[in-house]
């Protein structure tokens, strides 16, 4: 009983925070528009009972995804976020593991400190943080200002509006999602396996690979989702960082809700991007349950 | 999680607190207002003025459209506002509590109405045109000295754009905007409807955007001020405000405003009382704040846009009101065009071809 009512927690959060949601988005994509609040129809009026449900019903379609195939600027926009979100996501794990690596093996007496350094720009505001990189990569910026005083170049270069932009923006916010999840396996990792590694023969480069790598496979793993599934949908940045070719879904969406007042299409686009966030998650997982089960 | 779990309560505990106390929300476009204005409400009615700024017409729609904003007094622009009463998103004026209405003028009355049947639902707030803002300095030394500083040539002509390219253009991210200067520049009606007819303008857009350095709605004015860009389409009194930033600044930039010589929009941003505004009283406490002549004319002198109000003139500044950029002259008013909201469908083509324009794709 104790057990079923532990169960029962993450199964109502996840109703009330991730399915209901859903729902009602689900069910705007379906609508239609219409000039007023809000702005789409049918709206599920239950005053008729049962026949108002029915005719509520009968009037959602799926016009809406039909209309997503017929113009090229949708795909091409998830494209181009999946592209943005893979490579800031293996960038993010370049720059975290090492970072990740150097903590779980710093002195024990250091460790609370280095963890609170990683935590400590959440203490700012995040659109402060992105503001800011504004700031630094702009063509008058204090990276061109520091690259033009010290020789490096002699034009400024153009980062700021463009894709590059957009990277550093990504790398820098998601970089502790990645960090705090790989630091945590690699913590656990038992040294003195390590050793037998190096007893039996291996070098120290090869320990790592063979012996470190795969028992922080969970942390990056983990890394990985906490930075690819924002990155996909991220709208912020590339709005602040990102010039205007850079073509991102979170950007489309804020169009279809804003410019075109389309809800309805825009719940559409919504869902597809969860549909493409989720297919592959749950095949991930199937897949990792299988190799445990064959592994137990 | 405790901290944050706490730290909500506190601002709930102080929200609830805070609301005891009459308040008035306003939602308004930003760089539009003299600051002290906002302080002179508060001491004068009692009531605490919250005061949030927009700069698209687009992003108060969606607000509006989705109710509950929360705000009780907003300023959209004729055409969204139009539309957004069509949507039933405002509630009629109580003029009894108004009593400085008699102080608007009839002659922007007139030209309001056709968004506003009698002006039931607004007041006018100001009006303007969008047209053109250069440096002069730097667009002469690019195209020459005898360049015309309101010729749409200037900035829609590729071969000019090339050359400016280096100094830097921008181009206001109002699509509806846009599309109707295009259409003028191509003779066609700006106001068309016809989704044939605004294709065109995809041609014209195209040609000069390699040399567009930004579509934005509100940073010119400081691009501007600063010497960053040298021409910019942008609405009449945000450029005479970056004017008056460069002089104030006195550091050699001299900007320029004028309307296109092939005509200009004139727009009205009108201020309206949501339907679910909270506080409909004191919204109208507002309006009639605004209304004015003092407050209104202070509010022009420090923006440099003409208003709506008749009796505020004679209190204008010699500079707002001589200006032929802010007051235009009858002449150019002649050269005015307004416009009329798009429908769903013909907004849509809008959006696609102005999201392909910004893409470059």
């Amino acid at each position: 009983m104790r057990r079923k009512v532990l169960i029962l927690v993450p199964y109502l959060w996840l109703l009330a925070l991730f399915l209901i949601p859903f729902a009602i988005v689900f069910k705007i994509s379906l609508s239609d528009t219409e000039l007023a609040i809000p702005p789409y129809t049918p709206t599920l009026d239950l005053s008729d009972g049962w026949n108002g449900f029915k005719e509520f019903l009968s009037e959602l379609d799926f016009e809406n995804f039909e209309f997503l195939t017929t113009d090229d600027l949708y795909w091409k926009a998830y494209l181009s976020s999946l592209q943005i979100a893979v490579i800031s996501t293996v960038l993010t794990l370049f720059v975290g593991y090492p970072i990740a690596y150097g903590m779980a093996n710093a002195p024990d007496h250091w460790r609370p400190t280095l963890l609170m350094l990683v935590i400590l720009p959440f203490w700012t505001s995040f659109l402060i943080r992105v503001y800011s990189w504004m700031g630094i990569l702009s063509t008058e910026g204090y990276l061109n200002q520091l690259l033009l005083s010290i020789g490096v170049i002699s034009e400024p270069l153009t980062i700021l509006n463009t894709n590059i932009a957009v990277y550093i923006g990504i790398v820098y916010t998601y970089l502790p999602f990645m960090i705090l999840p790989i630091y945590s396996a690699l913590e656990r990792l038992d040294g003195s396996l390590l050793e037998a590694a190096e007893d039996l023969g291996c070098s120290r480069a090869s320990a790592f690979w063979l012996v470190t790598v795969p028992l922080s496979k969970s942390g990056i793993i983990a890394g990985c989702f906490l930075v690819f599934i924002p990155a996909l949908g991220e709208f912020v940045i590339p709005s602040l960082l990102g010039g205007s070719k850079t073509l991102m879904i979170g950007k489309v969406l804020f169009e279809e809700f804003f410019s075109n007042r389309d809800w309805p299409v825009a719940s559409a686009v919504a869902v597809i991007l969860l549909l493409i966030l989720i297919i592959p998650i749950i095949l991930f997982q199937r897949n990792e349950q299988k190799q445990r089960e064959a592994e137990g | 999680m405790k901290n944050l779990f706490l730290t909500t309560a506190a601002a709930v505990a102080f929200g609830a607190l805070a609301a005891s106390a009459e308040e008035v929300r306003v939602y308004n476009w930003s760089d539009y207002i003299d600051e002290d204005l906002l302080e002179k409400f508060e001491t004068e009615t009692g009531i605490d003025l919250i005061y949030d700024v927009f700069d698209s017409n687009e992003v108060l729609e969606t607000k509006m459209l989705a109710g509950g904003s929360g705000y009780d007094v907003v300023v959209p622009s004729g055409t969204f506002l139009q539309r957004q009463i069509t949507a039933g998103a405002f509630q009629e004026l109580d003029k009894s509590k108004l009593s400085n209405i008699g102080n608007m003028w009839d002659v922007i009355e007139e030209l309001t109405a056709q968004y506003d049947p009698d002006n039931a639902y607004s007041i006018n707030y100001m009006w303007g045109t969008t047209g053109l803002g250069v440096n002069v300095g730097k667009v002469r030394e690019a195209l020459g000295d005898d360049v015309a500083l309101d010729s749409m040539e200037l900035i829609l002509n590729p071969a000019n754009m090339e050359k400016l390219a280096e100094c830097g253009v921008y181009f206001l991210d109002a699509p509806t905007e846009i599309v109707a200067i295009v259409l003028q520049y191509l003779g066609e009606d700006p106001d068309s409807k016809d989704p044939e007819v605004i294709a065109k303008t995809e041609e014209v857009l195209m040609a000069v955007r390699p040399y567009i350095k930004k579509f934005h709605s509100s940073e010119y004015i400081n691009a501007l001020a600063n010497g960053d860009i040298c021409a910019a389409i942008g609405w009449s009194g945000d450029v005479l405000q970056a004017r008056d930033r460069a002089y104030e600044a006195d550091n050699g930039v001299e900007i320029a405003y004028n309307a296109f010589a092939e005509g200009s929009a004139m727009w009205f941003d009108q201020m309206a009382i949501p339907a679910d505004a909270p506080n409909p009283d004191g919204a109208h406490k507002f309006l009639n704040f605004i209304m004015d002549p003092q407050n209104m004319a202070d509010a022009s002198n420090y923006v440099y846009f003409a208003n709506g109000n008749e009796a505020s003139q004679p209190l204008l500044e010699d500079d707002v009101i001589s200006d032929p950029a802010i007051y235009p002259t009858e002449e150019t008013v002649k050269n005015l065009y307004t416009t009329t909201p798009y429908s769903a469908k013909v907004q849509r083509v809008v959006t696609r071809l102005w999201t392909k324009v910004k893409s470059g794709t």
